[in-house]
Protein backbone atom coordinates (compact mmCIF):
# COMPACT_ATOMS: atom_id res chain seq x y z
CA UNK A 1 0.00 0.00 0.00
CA UNK A 2 2.98 2.55 0.99
CA UNK A 3 4.78 1.51 -1.94
CA UNK A 4 1.94 2.16 -4.01
CA UNK A 5 1.23 5.79 -2.99
CA UNK A 6 5.01 6.70 -2.72
CA UNK A 7 5.18 5.74 -6.18
CA UNK A 8 1.72 7.22 -7.94
CA UNK A 9 3.65 10.65 -5.98
CA UNK A 10 7.01 10.05 -7.71
CA UNK A 11 5.65 9.21 -10.67
CA UNK A 12 4.62 12.81 -11.30
CA UNK A 13 7.39 14.09 -10.30
CA UNK A 14 9.80 11.73 -12.42
CA UNK A 15 7.98 12.56 -15.20
CA UNK A 16 8.20 16.06 -15.17
CA UNK A 17 12.27 15.41 -14.62
CA UNK A 18 12.10 12.94 -17.74
CA UNK A 19 10.46 15.88 -19.98
CA UNK A 20 13.62 17.93 -18.98
CA UNK A 21 15.73 15.03 -20.14
CA UNK A 22 16.94 14.78 -16.19
CA UNK A 23 16.63 11.91 -13.81
CA UNK A 24 16.21 12.03 -9.69
CA UNK A 25 20.12 11.39 -9.47
CA UNK A 26 21.76 13.27 -12.47
CA UNK A 27 22.60 10.88 -14.81
CA UNK A 28 21.90 10.80 -18.29
CA UNK A 29 19.22 8.31 -19.74
CA UNK A 30 22.07 6.02 -20.84
CA UNK A 31 24.62 5.65 -17.73
CA UNK A 32 25.02 3.34 -14.80
CA UNK A 33 25.36 4.08 -11.01
CA UNK A 34 28.15 3.64 -9.91
CA UNK A 35 29.86 -0.06 -9.87
CA UNK A 36 32.07 -1.47 -7.40
CA UNK A 37 32.56 -5.37 -7.24
CA UNK A 38 34.49 -7.05 -4.29
CA UNK A 39 35.90 -10.27 -5.02
CA UNK A 40 35.95 -13.54 -2.64
CA UNK A 41 33.22 -12.05 -0.08
CA UNK A 42 32.06 -15.40 1.40
CA UNK A 43 35.42 -17.37 1.78
CA UNK A 44 33.22 -20.44 2.47
CA UNK A 45 32.34 -20.74 -0.74
CA UNK A 46 33.64 -22.32 -3.32
CA UNK A 47 33.54 -18.41 -5.11
CA UNK A 48 31.90 -15.78 -3.97
CA UNK A 49 30.98 -12.06 -4.89
CA UNK A 50 29.98 -9.14 -3.87
CA UNK A 51 28.42 -6.12 -6.12
CA UNK A 52 27.09 -2.75 -5.16
CA UNK A 53 25.27 -1.00 -7.95
CA UNK A 54 24.53 2.34 -6.76
CA UNK A 55 22.73 0.97 -3.60
CA UNK A 56 21.87 -2.12 -4.66
CA UNK A 57 23.85 -4.50 -2.96
CA UNK A 58 24.28 -8.51 -3.82
CA UNK A 59 26.18 -11.19 -2.95
CA UNK A 60 26.71 -13.73 -4.80
CA UNK A 61 28.39 -17.67 -3.65
CA UNK A 62 28.71 -21.10 -5.19
CA UNK A 63 28.49 -24.00 -3.82
CA UNK A 64 29.15 -27.65 -5.31
CA UNK A 65 27.34 -30.69 -4.20
CA UNK A 66 27.52 -34.30 -5.86
CA UNK A 67 24.01 -35.57 -7.47
CA UNK A 68 22.52 -37.69 -10.52
CA UNK A 69 22.70 -36.26 -14.11
CA UNK A 70 19.01 -35.37 -15.33
CA UNK A 71 17.61 -37.88 -17.67
CA UNK A 72 17.98 -35.92 -21.11
CA UNK A 73 22.13 -34.60 -20.30
CA UNK A 74 23.11 -37.70 -18.78
CA UNK A 75 27.25 -36.70 -19.14
CA UNK A 76 26.54 -32.90 -17.99
CA UNK A 77 26.97 -31.48 -14.69
CA UNK A 78 23.98 -29.82 -12.84
CA UNK A 79 23.67 -25.82 -12.47
CA UNK A 80 20.86 -24.30 -10.63
CA UNK A 81 20.55 -20.98 -9.94
CA UNK A 82 18.34 -19.00 -6.98
CA UNK A 83 17.98 -15.70 -6.17
CA UNK A 84 16.91 -15.14 -2.19
CA UNK A 85 15.02 -11.28 -2.01
CA UNK A 86 16.26 -10.98 1.57
CA UNK A 87 13.27 -9.20 3.82
CA UNK A 88 16.03 -7.08 5.00
CA UNK A 89 16.55 -5.66 1.80
CA UNK A 90 13.51 -3.73 1.20
CA UNK A 91 10.48 -3.25 3.13
CA UNK A 92 8.61 -4.80 0.23
CA UNK A 93 10.18 -8.14 0.60
CA UNK A 94 8.62 -10.81 2.55
CA UNK A 95 9.70 -13.95 4.36
CA UNK A 96 8.38 -17.21 2.81
CA UNK A 97 8.93 -19.05 -0.14
CA UNK A 98 10.25 -17.58 -3.55
CA UNK A 99 8.35 -15.37 -4.74
CA UNK A 100 7.57 -15.06 -8.85
CA UNK A 101 9.90 -11.67 -9.00
CA UNK A 102 12.71 -13.86 -7.02
CA UNK A 103 12.57 -16.61 -9.66
CA UNK A 104 11.92 -14.45 -12.44
CA UNK A 105 15.30 -13.19 -11.62
CA UNK A 106 17.02 -16.17 -10.92
CA UNK A 107 15.77 -17.62 -14.26
CA UNK A 108 16.89 -14.67 -16.43
CA UNK A 109 19.91 -14.56 -14.64
CA UNK A 110 20.51 -18.19 -15.67
CA UNK A 111 19.29 -18.09 -19.15
CA UNK A 112 21.75 -15.72 -19.82
CA UNK A 113 24.66 -17.67 -18.59
CA UNK A 114 23.57 -21.03 -20.11
CA UNK A 115 22.36 -20.25 -23.41
CA UNK A 116 25.90 -18.51 -23.90
CA UNK A 117 27.54 -21.82 -23.05
CA UNK A 118 30.38 -20.46 -20.78
CA UNK A 119 30.84 -23.05 -18.53
CA UNK A 120 31.48 -26.61 -19.80
CA UNK A 121 28.91 -28.95 -18.22
CA UNK A 122 30.69 -31.44 -19.66
CA UNK A 123 33.71 -31.41 -17.19
CA UNK A 124 31.47 -31.19 -14.41
CA UNK A 125 30.60 -35.11 -14.95
CA UNK A 126 32.27 -37.50 -12.70
CA UNK A 127 31.02 -40.76 -13.59
CA UNK A 128 28.18 -42.28 -14.94
CA UNK A 129 26.04 -41.90 -12.43
CA UNK A 130 27.25 -39.44 -10.77
CA UNK A 131 27.68 -35.50 -11.65
CA UNK A 132 29.15 -32.03 -9.67
CA UNK A 133 25.68 -29.48 -9.38
CA UNK A 134 27.33 -26.10 -9.28
CA UNK A 135 24.90 -24.33 -6.90
CA UNK A 136 24.61 -20.64 -7.86
CA UNK A 137 23.22 -18.40 -5.30
CA UNK A 138 22.76 -14.41 -5.12
CA UNK A 139 21.28 -13.06 -1.95
CA UNK A 140 20.04 -9.50 -2.08
CA UNK A 141 21.15 -7.40 0.72
CA UNK A 142 19.88 -4.12 -0.28
CA UNK A 143 17.40 -3.04 -2.70
CA UNK A 144 17.51 -0.04 -5.09
CA UNK A 145 16.34 -1.42 -8.13
CA UNK A 146 18.07 -2.87 -11.24
CA UNK A 147 18.48 -6.55 -9.15
CA UNK A 148 18.91 -8.00 -12.85
CA UNK A 149 22.17 -6.38 -14.30
CA UNK A 150 23.56 -6.56 -10.78
CA UNK A 151 22.70 -10.34 -9.93
CA UNK A 152 24.62 -11.18 -13.12
CA UNK A 153 27.94 -8.68 -12.77
CA UNK A 154 27.59 -11.39 -9.16
CA UNK A 155 27.43 -14.10 -10.85
CA UNK A 156 30.10 -13.61 -13.45
CA UNK A 157 32.63 -12.67 -10.68
CA UNK A 158 31.79 -15.80 -8.70
CA UNK A 159 31.97 -18.01 -11.22
CA UNK A 160 35.36 -16.65 -12.77
CA UNK A 161 36.88 -16.85 -9.29
CA UNK A 162 35.21 -20.38 -8.69
CA UNK A 163 37.42 -23.38 -7.83
CA UNK A 164 36.61 -26.97 -8.66
CA UNK A 165 36.56 -29.21 -5.23
CA UNK A 166 38.47 -32.35 -4.57
CA UNK A 167 36.20 -35.40 -5.19
CA UNK A 168 37.25 -38.58 -3.93
CA UNK A 169 34.99 -41.89 -4.29
CA UNK A 170 31.70 -40.16 -5.04
CA UNK A 171 32.30 -37.50 -2.56
CA UNK A 172 33.11 -33.69 -2.17
CA UNK A 173 36.51 -33.05 0.10
CA UNK A 174 35.40 -29.68 1.41
CA UNK A 175 38.11 -27.32 1.68
CA UNK A 176 40.29 -29.23 -1.10
CA UNK A 177 40.40 -27.73 -4.64
CA UNK A 178 41.63 -29.02 -8.05
CA UNK A 179 42.11 -26.01 -9.86
CA UNK A 180 39.56 -22.99 -11.27
CA UNK A 181 36.10 -23.65 -12.46
CA UNK A 182 36.50 -23.12 -17.10
CA UNK A 183 34.58 -19.95 -17.73
CA UNK A 184 35.22 -19.14 -21.61
CA UNK A 185 33.57 -16.37 -21.44
CA UNK A 186 31.54 -12.97 -19.54
CA UNK A 187 27.76 -12.45 -19.96
CA UNK A 188 26.56 -9.24 -18.80
CA UNK A 189 22.77 -7.93 -19.00
CA UNK A 190 21.65 -4.67 -19.01
CA UNK A 191 18.52 -3.32 -18.07
CA UNK A 192 16.31 -0.40 -19.00
CA UNK A 193 12.91 0.71 -17.94
CA UNK A 194 10.36 3.16 -20.05
CA UNK A 195 8.39 5.54 -18.49
CA UNK A 196 6.08 7.38 -20.36
CA UNK A 197 7.95 6.48 -23.75
CA UNK A 198 11.53 7.70 -21.92
CA UNK A 199 14.12 4.55 -22.10
CA UNK A 200 16.41 4.12 -18.58
CA UNK A 201 18.88 2.49 -17.98
CA UNK A 202 20.07 1.46 -15.13
CA UNK A 203 16.60 2.22 -13.57
CA UNK A 204 17.15 3.03 -9.18
CA UNK A 205 13.75 1.57 -6.81
CA UNK A 206 11.36 4.95 -7.62
CA UNK A 207 12.36 4.81 -11.33
CA UNK A 208 11.29 1.01 -11.31
CA UNK A 209 7.87 1.79 -9.49
CA UNK A 210 6.98 4.45 -11.97
CA UNK A 211 7.88 2.31 -14.72
CA UNK A 212 5.84 0.95 -17.47
CA UNK A 213 8.00 -1.84 -18.95
CA UNK A 214 11.14 -3.04 -18.28
CA UNK A 215 13.91 -4.84 -20.40
CA UNK A 216 16.96 -7.10 -20.14
CA UNK A 217 19.03 -8.03 -22.42
CA UNK A 218 22.05 -10.21 -21.84
CA UNK A 219 24.91 -9.62 -23.89
CA UNK A 220 28.33 -11.52 -24.68
CA UNK A 221 30.65 -9.81 -27.27
CA UNK A 222 28.63 -8.93 -29.99
CA UNK A 223 25.82 -11.02 -29.79
CA UNK A 224 22.68 -11.31 -27.72
CA UNK A 225 22.14 -13.81 -25.55
CA UNK A 226 19.09 -13.72 -23.55
CA UNK A 227 16.54 -11.32 -22.59
CA UNK A 228 13.78 -10.62 -20.88
CA UNK A 229 10.57 -8.11 -21.13
CA UNK A 230 8.49 -7.52 -18.16
CA UNK A 231 5.29 -5.60 -17.00
CA UNK A 232 2.23 -4.91 -18.78
CA UNK A 233 3.76 -2.53 -21.10
CA UNK A 234 4.31 -2.44 -24.31
CA UNK A 235 8.08 -1.90 -26.78
CA UNK A 236 8.19 -0.81 -30.50
CA UNK A 237 10.07 -2.53 -32.71
CA UNK A 238 12.46 0.79 -32.91
CA UNK A 239 12.59 0.97 -29.16
CA UNK A 240 13.75 -2.69 -29.17
CA UNK A 241 16.90 -2.27 -31.73
CA UNK A 242 18.00 1.18 -30.09
CA UNK A 243 18.11 -0.90 -26.70
CA UNK A 244 19.86 -3.76 -28.35
CA UNK A 245 22.57 -1.36 -29.51
CA UNK A 246 23.09 0.49 -26.10
CA UNK A 247 23.56 -2.97 -24.44
CA UNK A 248 26.09 -3.86 -27.11
CA UNK A 249 28.05 -0.75 -26.27
CA UNK A 250 27.45 -1.03 -22.41
CA UNK A 251 28.65 -4.61 -22.91
CA UNK A 252 32.59 -3.46 -23.05
CA UNK A 253 32.17 -1.19 -19.72
CA UNK A 254 30.48 -3.92 -17.54
CA UNK A 255 33.31 -6.31 -18.63
CA UNK A 256 35.55 -4.09 -17.12
CA UNK A 257 34.16 -3.45 -13.74
CA UNK A 258 34.17 -7.66 -13.79
CA UNK A 259 37.56 -8.48 -15.26
CA UNK A 260 38.53 -5.53 -11.89
CA UNK B 1 39.61 3.43 18.29
CA UNK B 2 38.33 1.09 20.52
CA UNK B 3 39.33 0.36 23.77
CA UNK B 4 39.99 -3.30 24.60
CA UNK B 5 39.95 -4.99 27.92
CA UNK B 6 40.56 -8.49 26.58
CA UNK B 7 43.25 -9.41 24.54
CA UNK B 8 42.11 -10.09 20.52
CA UNK B 9 44.31 -12.51 18.50
CA UNK B 10 45.13 -11.57 14.98
CA UNK B 11 43.13 -13.63 13.03
CA UNK B 12 45.68 -16.19 11.45
CA UNK B 13 44.94 -17.82 8.64
CA UNK B 14 46.14 -21.64 10.01
CA UNK B 15 46.35 -23.66 6.73
CA UNK B 16 46.58 -26.00 8.92
CA UNK B 17 42.98 -25.46 10.75
CA UNK B 18 41.50 -26.08 7.24
CA UNK B 19 42.60 -29.62 6.26
CA UNK B 20 42.17 -31.05 10.22
CA UNK B 21 40.35 -34.34 9.46
CA UNK B 22 37.45 -34.19 11.75
CA UNK B 23 36.50 -38.20 11.87
CA UNK B 24 40.22 -38.91 12.19
CA UNK B 25 40.18 -35.95 15.10
CA UNK B 26 38.02 -38.12 16.43
CA UNK B 27 39.99 -41.63 16.57
CA UNK B 28 43.56 -40.01 16.87
CA UNK B 29 42.29 -38.23 19.97
CA UNK B 30 43.95 -35.11 18.59
CA UNK B 31 44.12 -32.25 21.13
CA UNK B 32 41.99 -28.83 20.85
CA UNK B 33 44.60 -27.37 23.31
CA UNK B 34 47.73 -27.71 23.25
CA UNK B 35 50.31 -26.13 25.86
CA UNK B 36 47.30 -23.76 26.93
CA UNK B 37 46.74 -22.57 23.23
CA UNK B 38 43.56 -23.35 21.48
CA UNK B 39 43.75 -24.26 17.61
CA UNK B 40 43.98 -20.94 16.82
CA UNK B 41 46.40 -19.18 18.81
CA UNK B 42 43.81 -18.02 21.57
CA UNK B 43 44.44 -18.15 25.44
CA UNK B 44 40.88 -19.89 27.43
CA UNK B 45 39.50 -16.17 28.08
CA UNK B 46 40.28 -14.75 24.40
CA UNK B 47 37.78 -13.99 22.00
CA UNK B 48 37.78 -14.18 18.40
CA UNK B 49 38.84 -10.85 16.63
CA UNK B 50 35.08 -8.69 16.22
CA UNK B 51 34.01 -5.70 14.58
CA UNK B 52 30.89 -4.58 14.77
CA UNK B 53 29.29 -1.70 12.31
CA UNK B 54 25.96 -0.09 12.75
CA UNK B 55 23.38 1.38 9.66
CA UNK B 56 25.09 -0.64 7.00
CA UNK B 57 21.92 -0.63 4.91
CA UNK B 58 19.74 1.89 3.10
CA UNK B 59 16.26 0.31 3.10
CA UNK B 60 15.86 -0.87 6.43
CA UNK B 61 14.79 1.09 9.20
CA UNK B 62 18.23 -0.07 11.49
CA UNK B 63 21.11 -2.57 10.70
CA UNK B 64 24.28 -3.92 11.27
CA UNK B 65 26.97 -6.33 10.36
CA UNK B 66 29.18 -8.56 12.66
CA UNK B 67 32.10 -9.89 12.17
CA UNK B 68 33.26 -12.70 14.14
CA UNK B 69 36.24 -14.57 13.38
CA UNK B 70 34.96 -16.26 10.83
CA UNK B 71 31.26 -15.25 11.10
CA UNK B 72 30.25 -12.96 9.13
CA UNK B 73 26.23 -11.64 10.08
CA UNK B 74 24.02 -8.82 8.64
CA UNK B 75 20.90 -7.91 10.54
CA UNK B 76 18.07 -5.06 9.19
CA UNK B 77 15.10 -4.04 11.25
CA UNK B 78 11.65 -2.54 10.04
CA UNK B 79 9.23 -1.19 12.31
CA UNK B 80 7.04 -0.53 14.11
CA UNK B 81 4.80 -0.97 11.16
CA UNK B 82 1.64 -2.58 10.15
CA UNK B 83 1.38 -6.38 11.84
CA UNK B 84 0.89 -8.92 9.24
CA UNK B 85 -1.33 -10.77 9.67
CA UNK B 86 -3.59 -9.31 11.55
CA UNK B 87 -4.80 -11.29 13.56
CA UNK B 88 -1.70 -11.76 14.98
CA UNK B 89 -1.97 -7.81 16.30
CA UNK B 90 -1.91 -7.52 19.96
CA UNK B 91 -3.47 -4.34 21.29
CA UNK B 92 -1.03 -4.69 24.17
CA UNK B 93 1.63 -3.93 22.15
CA UNK B 94 4.37 -4.34 19.37
CA UNK B 95 4.62 -8.15 18.40
CA UNK B 96 8.28 -9.05 17.71
CA UNK B 97 9.66 -11.06 14.90
CA UNK B 98 12.88 -12.15 14.75
CA UNK B 99 14.17 -14.43 11.75
CA UNK B 100 17.21 -16.25 12.03
CA UNK B 101 18.53 -17.93 8.62
CA UNK B 102 21.88 -18.90 7.08
CA UNK B 103 22.65 -18.21 3.23
CA UNK B 104 22.93 -21.50 1.30
CA UNK B 105 26.76 -20.81 1.24
CA UNK B 106 27.43 -20.16 4.11
CA UNK B 107 29.36 -22.82 5.18
CA UNK B 108 32.77 -24.32 4.53
CA UNK B 109 30.55 -27.97 3.93
CA UNK B 110 27.85 -28.53 2.03
CA UNK B 111 25.29 -26.58 -0.02
CA UNK B 112 22.57 -25.68 2.09
CA UNK B 113 18.75 -25.46 2.09
CA UNK B 114 17.59 -22.13 2.05
CA UNK B 115 15.06 -20.74 4.00
CA UNK B 116 14.37 -21.65 7.85
CA UNK B 117 14.47 -25.28 9.15
CA UNK B 118 13.78 -26.62 12.61
CA UNK B 119 17.45 -25.42 14.18
CA UNK B 120 17.06 -21.77 12.97
CA UNK B 121 13.43 -22.00 13.72
CA UNK B 122 14.19 -22.39 17.65
CA UNK B 123 17.29 -19.44 17.52
CA UNK B 124 14.50 -16.93 16.03
CA UNK B 125 12.46 -17.68 18.87
CA UNK B 126 14.86 -17.82 21.58
CA UNK B 127 16.11 -14.21 20.05
CA UNK B 128 12.54 -12.92 19.76
CA UNK B 129 12.05 -13.95 23.67
CA UNK B 130 15.70 -12.27 24.27
CA UNK B 131 14.59 -8.81 22.63
CA UNK B 132 10.81 -9.21 24.16
CA UNK B 133 11.95 -8.43 27.50
CA UNK B 134 14.06 -5.28 26.82
CA UNK B 135 11.63 -3.28 24.06
CA UNK B 136 9.08 -1.06 25.19
CA UNK B 137 6.32 -2.75 22.97
CA UNK B 138 3.72 -1.43 25.05
CA UNK B 139 4.64 2.07 23.05
CA UNK B 140 3.63 0.29 19.73
CA UNK B 141 0.25 -1.47 20.31
CA UNK B 142 -1.09 -3.49 16.99
CA UNK B 143 1.99 -3.51 15.39
CA UNK B 144 5.18 -5.87 14.55
CA UNK B 145 9.11 -4.70 14.62
CA UNK B 146 10.50 -7.60 12.44
CA UNK B 147 14.50 -8.51 12.99
CA UNK B 148 15.81 -10.07 10.12
CA UNK B 149 19.35 -11.85 10.47
CA UNK B 150 21.12 -13.31 7.74
CA UNK B 151 24.40 -15.33 7.93
CA UNK B 152 26.91 -14.70 5.29
CA UNK B 153 29.74 -17.00 6.74
CA UNK B 154 29.31 -19.27 9.62
CA UNK B 155 32.02 -20.42 11.41
CA UNK B 156 30.81 -21.13 14.83
CA UNK B 157 28.72 -19.03 17.22
CA UNK B 158 26.83 -17.66 14.89
CA UNK B 159 23.50 -17.17 16.83
CA UNK B 160 25.63 -14.55 19.36
CA UNK B 161 26.72 -13.08 16.50
CA UNK B 162 23.84 -12.53 15.50
CA UNK B 163 21.83 -11.26 18.59
CA UNK B 164 24.85 -9.21 19.00
CA UNK B 165 23.69 -7.49 15.52
CA UNK B 166 19.93 -7.49 15.97
CA UNK B 167 20.97 -5.36 18.92
CA UNK B 168 22.83 -2.71 17.34
CA UNK B 169 19.98 -2.73 14.60
CA UNK B 170 16.94 -2.27 16.81
CA UNK B 171 19.29 0.80 18.37
CA UNK B 172 19.83 2.00 15.02
CA UNK B 173 16.15 1.58 14.01
CA UNK B 174 15.35 4.13 16.80
CA UNK B 175 13.39 1.59 18.85
CA UNK B 176 13.06 2.46 22.40
CA UNK B 177 14.70 -0.19 24.51
CA UNK B 178 15.63 -0.57 28.30
CA UNK B 179 19.05 -1.89 27.64
CA UNK B 180 21.35 -3.59 24.96
CA UNK B 181 21.69 -6.96 24.71
CA UNK B 182 25.02 -8.59 24.68
CA UNK B 183 25.53 -11.97 23.46
CA UNK B 184 28.21 -14.25 23.90
CA UNK B 185 28.73 -18.41 24.14
CA UNK B 186 31.43 -20.26 26.59
CA UNK B 187 32.50 -23.71 26.11
CA UNK B 188 34.04 -26.53 27.50
CA UNK B 189 37.06 -27.91 25.36
CA UNK B 190 39.38 -30.91 26.08
CA UNK B 191 38.16 -30.33 30.04
CA UNK B 192 38.65 -26.49 29.87
CA UNK B 193 36.21 -24.10 30.24
CA UNK B 194 37.22 -21.41 27.14
CA UNK B 195 35.22 -18.74 25.19
CA UNK B 196 33.58 -18.16 22.40
CA UNK B 197 34.59 -21.83 20.92
CA UNK B 198 35.28 -21.38 17.14
CA UNK B 199 33.97 -24.22 14.80
CA UNK B 200 36.04 -27.10 15.84
CA UNK B 201 35.88 -26.35 19.17
CA UNK B 202 31.92 -26.57 18.98
CA UNK B 203 31.95 -29.54 16.96
CA UNK B 204 34.46 -31.75 19.45
CA UNK B 205 33.65 -29.79 22.59
CA UNK B 206 32.09 -31.27 25.76
CA UNK B 207 29.78 -28.72 26.43
CA UNK B 208 28.81 -25.16 24.49
CA UNK B 209 26.83 -22.61 26.50
CA UNK B 210 25.29 -19.25 24.61
CA UNK B 211 24.54 -16.57 27.08
CA UNK B 212 23.11 -13.09 26.20
CA UNK B 213 22.84 -10.45 28.83
CA UNK B 214 21.31 -7.12 29.14
CA UNK B 215 24.18 -4.35 28.95
CA UNK B 216 23.28 -2.78 31.99
CA UNK B 217 20.60 -4.95 33.64
CA UNK B 218 23.49 -7.61 33.80
CA UNK B 219 20.10 -9.95 33.34
CA UNK B 220 20.51 -12.98 31.85
CA UNK B 221 18.27 -13.09 28.95
CA UNK B 222 19.08 -15.94 26.61
CA UNK B 223 20.12 -19.36 28.10
CA UNK B 224 20.72 -22.09 26.35
CA UNK B 225 23.19 -25.51 26.96
CA UNK B 226 23.78 -28.95 25.52
CA UNK B 227 26.97 -31.13 27.40
CA UNK B 228 27.99 -31.80 30.67
CA UNK B 229 29.48 -28.98 32.55
CA UNK B 230 30.05 -29.02 37.17
CA UNK B 231 28.93 -25.92 39.21
CA UNK B 232 32.41 -24.83 39.22
CA UNK B 233 32.56 -24.94 35.68
CA UNK B 234 29.70 -23.45 34.97
CA UNK B 235 30.82 -20.18 37.37
CA UNK B 236 34.01 -19.95 35.12
CA UNK B 237 32.04 -20.07 32.46
CA UNK B 238 30.06 -17.09 33.36
CA UNK B 239 32.87 -15.11 34.72
CA UNK B 240 34.48 -15.42 31.22
CA UNK B 241 30.97 -14.48 29.52
CA UNK B 242 29.87 -11.43 31.42
CA UNK B 243 34.05 -9.67 30.95
CA UNK B 244 33.81 -10.47 27.28
CA UNK B 245 29.67 -9.11 27.39
CA UNK B 246 31.13 -6.12 29.08
CA UNK B 247 33.80 -5.57 25.99
CA UNK B 248 31.04 -6.76 23.51
CA UNK B 249 28.98 -3.91 24.79
CA UNK B 250 31.46 -1.60 24.25
CA UNK B 251 31.94 -2.59 20.45
CA UNK B 252 28.23 -2.33 20.15
CA UNK B 253 28.09 1.25 21.46
CA UNK B 254 30.77 2.20 19.43
CA UNK B 255 29.62 1.20 16.25
CA UNK B 256 26.29 2.92 16.77
CA UNK B 257 28.37 6.42 17.76
CA UNK B 258 30.52 5.57 14.86
CA UNK B 259 27.02 6.30 12.80
CA UNK B 260 27.20 10.18 13.91
CA UNK B 261 30.82 10.35 13.11
CA UNK B 262 31.69 8.46 9.95
CA UNK B 263 31.09 9.99 6.30
CA UNK B 264 29.10 8.01 3.61
CA UNK B 265 32.16 7.06 1.36
CA UNK B 266 34.92 6.07 4.67
CA UNK B 267 31.60 3.74 5.98
CA UNK B 268 31.63 2.01 2.87
CA UNK B 269 35.08 2.07 3.00
CA UNK B 270 34.23 -0.42 6.20
CA UNK B 271 31.17 -2.32 4.91
CA UNK B 272 31.91 -6.29 4.07
CA UNK B 273 36.06 -5.60 4.04
CA UNK B 274 36.93 -8.73 3.69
Amino acid sequence: MMVEVLGAIKKETLKAFLVKQERFDGRKFDEYRPIEIQQNAAPNAEGSALVHLGKSQVLCGIKFGVGAPYADTPDEGVLSTMVELLPLASFTFEPGPPSPEAIELGRVVDRGIRSAKIIDMGKLKIDDEHVLMLYLDMYVLDHDGNLFDACTMAAMRALLDTQLPKVEEGKIIFGEHTGKLDVSGIVTTSTFAKIDGSLLLDPTLDEQLAMDTRLTIGVMGDKAVSMQKGLSGALTREELFQLLDIAKAKHGELVKYINL
Amino acid sequence: MMVSSMNQVSETQNPKLLKVDFMAKKKDGLKLIVDGKRLDGRAADQLRPVRIEAHVLNDANGSAYVEWGKNRVLAGVYGPQECIPKHDASPYGALIKCRYTMASFCSLEEHGRSGPNRRSIEISKVMTDAFKSVIFTEYYPKTQIAVFVEVLQSDGGTRCAAINAASVALVDAGIPMRDMVTAVAFAKVDDQIVIDAAKEEDNFGQADVPVAIGANSKEILLLQMDGILSKEEMQQGMEYAYSAAEYLHRLQKDALERVFTTTAQEKKETFLRM
